[in-house]
């Protein structure tokens, strides 16, 4: 096999054996639990609805945002844990400037994406000059931005609520017609998926361009393989980290859009949360590729959607497919390690069998 | 040589009599391209200090290593007490009661010594009032002054030390390792630390003792065995050698005749650095006042113990770090505040001293460690882009050019031998046209033919023009390349020599401070 071939095929079977190890722990957690292991696989793993499958995709949507933003970080060695903090201060912010609609139709949505970046780019961009002047990690600050990022938003979101009366949820105000970005429908149903979902594959796109064909991308891979050598190289580390924390938190700032401008119209108090830490699990089974981010953000998604209607047919708490997920990550983890090993000693072994038959010849 | 039974020889009853505590025999290990040992023989005696020394990279801390279980020997016994044992790992090391105490010290600065010292041997005598009378007992037979409720982080150095061997005695060793203790230490307290060591020979502990400092070992140790390239060279008594003498066998006698080639050294400076200070974080400067100068076609090698501000002068060249003050010129344009890869651009060539941390991406593949350090640079780039085909061609030149061994450009780093990766370093500094080359022990860890290899490349460097820095432990390597030789010692540059005159003993001990 070609070296190319052989690390593709490796690149393939870490996360496949991670899988197979999640879902028996799964089972044994099953099997302890009392739950009927057979029919819960057999719902999880049957053909989804027409309507599911429209749900995996836009859930696989967001999923793929948030996975990407971390994906930035993790190149660089940065561990981005504040991406949930990012989309929901970008979602907020980006909420606000669509709902007061100071530009006509699309340019409104525009100029709230733009407000989306950027915020979620300087609410990152906080923990990177931490990073680079005082030396905090960036694991500290950006769990501690989280923290204070619910509370900023709460607080200011009572500033500028609309109160609906007759009902208790408080938002923004609507984005308005004009705005929203009309959904793509598919197999006849009225849900349709997310027109955003177009955004996401060109943000995936982006990535891959910027990380493997550009200087800054290999500079950026760089300094996350060897800070050292990165150095030694003549690149400016402290700069690379302010520039890759901003384009991470730019990335997140984009978590919420397709939300935002597809379902739900306004930010509230019941947008959806924790979809920075799903991020964190998906770009570690994508190892950080974009198309292997691409493939996690749809198996997410589809576990997601799959496991809901467990409490109604089986009586199991769909919870069940967060374990799958929590156990997919550790697996994952040390299934790659396991891997990459074992292609050392593989290449190893070869460059030197290559060089004896060299010396026999 | 020696007055003594040589150890190399086969040992005789006597000389292998009881008193023998350690006995290492044909100990052999290599590394991939590497020998780092190779028959070592030595006996370790009961009651006394055994000082081992050796240029850097002679093997002496993978003796070490293996001695104290890190690594697993290739070949050879290693016999304590008379009993051929097999140390896997340091607690197999422990339970033979061979203790070492490393460089850097391993002490949690916010727990108490007690704590330090009982922490991962809760077992042998608790972790309360039972170790703190333990530890005072070993503090007071062996003069230790150690106070077991005091903090770690409120001690000194030479205090932490003495922790640093009290932990090893608590444990039980007989034998303790120190590795270059002295080079934490200011004289007195290297003065108390030899008295330390003096109680525990009396006790019948044996002590090994590491270091390059020759003057020390002779004040301390009973025996001294050299080893050189791997091997053991000789074991002699400390009274009956001098300094001079050890100097001389470490680096060995049968230099190569120096450089015949004619001399390409010409008028015009390439590299000028005046006045250049780089001050520690605390204590004396790393470097002090550095004026040097290097013109176009000479190699100026610098020689030193390390850890004299080699690496720092290097690194304060090539902009990594940011001296306190001084200026450094390069064909004739002050680069003093151009950023690294400023500096590389305006034609610095680096081989950095380890090419693991500073040279490579050892999990990329060749093609993209090309690209490493050049990145503004053609072949590897179009405009904003990589160019992939131009960087993949260009490696498969340096492949085929600089001899680099491997399968193809798509293999990583990591998996070549280190002459390997130091030839396709080597190649990827000489592209793009360098008027510097600087060389940080160029040929370190690299097996014979590529040492070669390097050795002709960096003589080329210096027929097509280029100003050399060479910086290196080898003082074979510095006489046979050099055109001029400077010392660096204690961060200042000192003697110069001129190597068609000077021997390893001269610069030796002026590497040494001891010919002063």
């Amino acid at each position: 096999m070609t070296p190319r071939s052989t690390r593709l095929v490796l690149g393939i079977a870490a996360p496949a054996l991670a899988l197979v190890a999640a879902f028996l722990i799964t089972s044994l957690v099953l099997a302890f639990a009392g739950d009927p292991i057979g029919d819960v696989w057999a719902q999880i793993l049957s053909l989804p609805s027409d309507r599911g499958y429209i749900n995996i995709v836009n859930s696989a949507t967001v999923y793929y945002l948030s996975a990407v933003a971390v994906a930035i970080g993790f190149r660089m060695n940065l561990f981005n844990i504040g991406v949930d903090g990012q989309y929901r201060v970008s979602a907020f912010a980006a909420a606000v400037v669509a709902g007061e609609g100071w530009l006509p139709g699309y340019l409104n949505t525009v100029l709230a994406l733009l407000a989306a970046v950027l915020v979620g780019a300087m609410w990152a961009g906080i923990a990177g000059l931490l990073r680079v002047t005082r030396g905090v990690s960036e694991v500290i600050s950006t769990i501690m931005l989280n923290a204070i990022a619910t509370f900023l938003v709460a607080y200011l979101l009572r500033k500028v609520a609309v109160s609906d009366p007759g009902s208790n949820i408080t938002s923004t105000k609507p984005v308005p017609e004009g705005s929203r970005v009309p959904g793509i429908h598919a197999f006849g149903e009225t849900a349709t998926i997310y027109g955003l979902l177009f955004l996401a594959v060109a943000v995936g796109i982006a990535y891959w361009f910027v990380i493997n064909k550009t200087r800054f991308g290999f500079d950026l891979r760089a300094t996350g393989q060897s800070e050292t050598a990165a150095v030694a190289s003549g690149i400016n580390v402290k700069r690379m980290i302010v520039i890759s924390m901003l384009l991470s938190g730019g990335v997140a700032g984009l978590v919420g859009m397709p939300l935002l401008f597809g379902n739900d119209y306004a930010y509230g108090s019941t947008f959806q949360s924790g979809l920075g830490f799903a991020g964190i699990a998906i770009a570690l089974l994508g190892r950080n590729h974009p198309v292997g981010i691409a493939l996690g953000a749809l198996l997410f998604a589809f576990l997601d959607e799959q496991a809901n209607p467990l409490e109604i047919l089986l009586d199991v708490s769909p919870q069940i497919v967060k374990i799958t997920q929590g156990v997919i990550v550790l697996t994952v983890v040390i299934a790659y390690e396991v891997v990459r090993r074992y292609g050392v000693r593989l290449e190893q072994r070869r460059v030197a069998g290559a060089l004896h038959e060299e010396v026999a010849a | 040589m020696s007055t003594l039974t040589s150890p190399t020889a086969e040992p005789t009853e006597s000389a292998a009599g009881h008193d023998v505590v350690v006995r290492l025999r044909d100990i052999g290990k290599t590394f991939p391209g590497v020998v780092a040992n190779q028959d070592v023989n030595i006996d370790i005696r009961r009651g006394t200090v055994h000082a081992i020394v050796g240029e850097n990279g002679a093997g002496k801390s993978t003796l070490m290593k293996i001695l104290y279980g890190v690594q697993k020997p290739d070949s050879g016994t290693i016999e304590v007490n008379g009993e051929v044992i097999s140390l896997s790992s340091p607690s197999d090391a422990i339970g033979a009661g061979i203790g070492m105490v490393f460089q850097h010290f391993m002490l949690a600065d916010n727990l108490t010594v007690l704590e330090n010292v009982v922490l991962g041997a809760e077992k042998l005598h608790g972790i309360g009032d039972g170790a703190r009378e333990v530890i005072r007992e070993i503090s007071t037979a062996y003069g230790l002054d150690v106070d077991p409720d005091v903090l770690v982080e409120e001690l000194g150095v030479g205090a932490r030390q003495r922790v640093e061997i009290l932990k090893v005695l608590y444990r039980g060793a007989r034998i303790v390792i120190l590795d270059e203790p002295t080079a934490v230490l200011v004289p007195q307290e290297v003065e108390e630390l030899f008295g330390n060591l003096r109680e525990l020979k009396a006790e019948g502990l044996a002590v090994i003792f590491i270091s390059h400092k020759l003057d020390e070992v002779l004040s301390v140790a009973d025996e001294v065995t050299v080893i050189r390239r791997g091997r053991t060279v000789d074991t002699l008594p400390a009274a009956s050698v001098t300094s001079r003498q050890l100097a001389e066998m470490m680096v060995g006698s049968e230099l190569p005749s120096p450089s015949t080639e004619e001399s390409t050294v010409t008028e015009r400076v390439v590299l000028e650095v005046r006045d250049l200070t780089l001050p520690a974080p605390q204590g004396r400067d790393l470097l002090s006042d550095i004026d040097l100068s290097i013109r176009a076609g000479e190699i100026l090698g610098i020689a030193g113990v390390e850890g004299n501000g080699q690496s720092e002068l290097v690194e304060s060249i090539m902009g990594m770090r940011q001296p306190s003050s001084g200026v450094v010129t390069l064909d004739g344009r002050d680069i003093s505040s151009l950023s690294t890869r400023e500096r590389r651009d305006a034609g610095i060539g680096y081989i950095p001293e380890d090419r693991h941390r500073h040279g490579l991406l050892l999990d990329a593949p060749l093609w993209e460690n090309r690209i490493l350090g050049h990145q503004t640079r053609e072949p590897n780039i179009a405009g904003p882009l990589i160019d992939r085909g131009g960087a993949r061609r260009d490696t498969e030149r340096i492949v085929a050019e600089f001899d680099v061994r491997t399968p193809g450009i798509d293999t990583t780093a990591r998996a070549l031998s280190g002459g390997n990766q130091q030839k396709l370093i080597v190649g990827r500094e000489m592209a793009g046209d360098p008027v510097l080359l600087i060389a940080s022990h160029p040929t370190r860890g690299v097996d014979v033919g590529a040492q070669s290899a390097i050795w002709g490349h960096i003589k080329r460097a210096r027929r097509q023009g280029l100003a050399v820095l060479l910086i290196s432990a080898d003082l074979d390597e510095l006489i046979g390349l050099s055109d001029t030789i400077r010392v660096l010692l204690r961060g200042r540059l000192g003697e110069t020599f001129d190597p068609d005159t000077v021997t390893p003993q001269m610069l030796g001990s002026a590497m040494t401070g001891a010919a002063s």
